[in-house]
């Protein structure tokens, strides 16, 4: 009887194909992102750390606006404003832009709460061995840190895993608008934001199980 | 030689060092006492230019500490510097900790290195703590593990910055006979010391500080048996 064309087809084998592509996109654009966003808040935070007053007028300030604004508004608002002054940038480009700058914002903080644990008296205890400013923090400064704030970055790079959803928005095909496109389809919501799930956390689980693994070894 | 000339530290309003004069040759111990606050370890912290000075030179064999042309990294490693709270790098092991300096700073090989720290490791008596981390050792242990790390960049001078005040009582003598065994051995130290049994049966030399001034200086029999100034003998009545 059925012989009109039907909007809803069922959810296929293909469609996981589909899925796991979209959760290459989600490591893609988190791991650039995460990278990124590290460094550059090594540096902001080294500097927030080292010249309080300078350093906290200007990045200090920057980046209290990135951590304050919902993504999802900072997101929008790069997206759009980027063709104005004449930037030519994609889904992924603006998104990874935004998202680097949050995480960014995000890490500084932690990077001088870790230089902060340090403290003084133990960097003069180095600095009267001889050692320079910057073998002070390589060899000092940066494992001492590092173990202390290991913990808060790890968080921070895995909000910034589920965060990348919203990058969904600008119509870049990650996880959460893939499953968004086969729940349209399907109409089977809750079988793809199961699936979804299960991908976001096989993206996320090793990441957490192997810094729980690397601060075991610094303990012992 | 250190020389000090006309010395004066302040830390904002605060005058903490007005106007030392003191000179220390090779081979000499000196001992400062005082109470707390009289500006014993900022002077310390002055010699080896962790801290900046506001007038007054200090002269480590020739170099001017605070001259801007003065390589500090450099002239820091002929002054071992040991404080209250022993600083320990918790991430290395003994070994590593003492290690550390001369492999980066010194560029020592690795094995070079390593045959500095187990020597220095032994002479401070912790040659059987190599692989130990410092949180399996106790105050007194990592203190002289502090002592073996400033000793493994081959120190002219040893500055003691009350390196047992902040040791539980039981722990204070080990650290000491570590402190004396340097002595008897021609080591030229200056100890900010709130130990006046070890400032008295050590030194060659015992300064009394007040409130940022050098009061008097002179041999232990002077300083203990006879002290000048009325403020050293208000202290020493007090310590007894």
């Amino acid at each position: 009887m059925s012989n009109s064309a039907s909007f809803f087809t069922d959810f296929q084998a293909t469609d996981l194909l589909f899925l796991g592509e979209a959760a290459g996109r989600t490591l893609g654009i988190s791991a650039v992102s995460i990278t990124i966003g590290t460094i550059l808040g090594c540096i902001f935070g080294w500097a927030l750390q080292a010249s309080r007053w300078f350093a906290q007028a200007t990045i200090g300030t920057v980046l209290d606006v990135f951590r304050s604004v919902p993504l999802i508004i900072q997101l929008i608002l790069f997206y759009n404003f980027f063709p104005i002054i004449g930037w030519k940038m994609g889904p992924f480009a603006a998104g990874a832009f935004v998202l680097s700058l949050y995480t960014a914002a995000l890490v500084a903080n932690v990077v001088r709460g870790g230089i902060d644990a340090v403290g003084i008296p133990m960097r003069r205890a180095a600095r009267s061995l001889g050692m320079s400013y910057w073998q002070d923090l390589r060899y000092v400064v940066w494992p001492i840190g590092l173990r202390a704030v290991f913990p808060s970055w790890v968080g921070v790079a895995l909000s910034v895993i589920k965060d990348s959803a919203l990058v969904s928005v600008l119509g870049y095909l990650e996880l959460l608008r893939a499953s968004q496109i086969l729940i349209t389809r399907t109409q089977e919501p809750f079988i793809i934001l199961a699936c979804a799930g299960a991908f976001y956390f096989a993206l996320s689980y090793p990441l957490s199980k192997y810094s729980k693994k690397l601060e075991e070894g610094w303990t012992s | 030689m250190i020389e000090i000339k006309q010395l004066h530290k302040y830390f904002g309003a605060l005058h903490v060092l007005q106007g030392i004069d003191l000179n220390v040759s090779k081979g000499e111990v000196l001992s400062i006492i005082g109470s707390s606050g009289s500006g014993k370890s900022t002077l310390l912290y002055c010699i080896n230019g962790l801290e900046e000075i506001q007038q007054g030179q200090v002269v480590v064999d020739g170099t001017t500490v605070h001259d801007k042309k003065t390589d500090i990294n450099k002239l820091r490693q002929r002054l071992g510097m040991v404080f209250q709270q022993w600083n320990s790098f918790p991430h290395l092991t003994a070994l590593e900790n003492v290690a550390l300096a001369p492999k980066i700073v010194k560029k020592a090989s690795k094995d070079q290195a390593k045959s500095i720290a187990e020597k220095q490791l032994k002479h401070v008596g912790l040659g059987d703590k190599l692989d130990v981390y410092p949180s399996a050792l106790s105050g007194g242990q990592q203190q002289r593990l502090a002592i073996a790390r400033a000793l493994a960049m081959e120190p002219e001078y040893m500055l003691f910055d009350e390196a047992t005040s902040a040791l539980d009582p039981e722990l204070v003598g080990e650290v000491l006979d570590t402190m004396r065994l340097l002595a008897e051995e021609g080591m030229t130290m200056i100890c900010v010391t709130h130990e006046m049994g070890f400032a008295r049966d050590v030194s060659d030399r015992v300064a009394y500080f007040h409130q940022g001034v050098m009061e008097e200086v002179g041999s232990p029999e002077q300083i203990f048996a006879a002290p000048q100034s009325v403020h050293t003998q208000k202290f020493l009545a007090n310590v007894r």
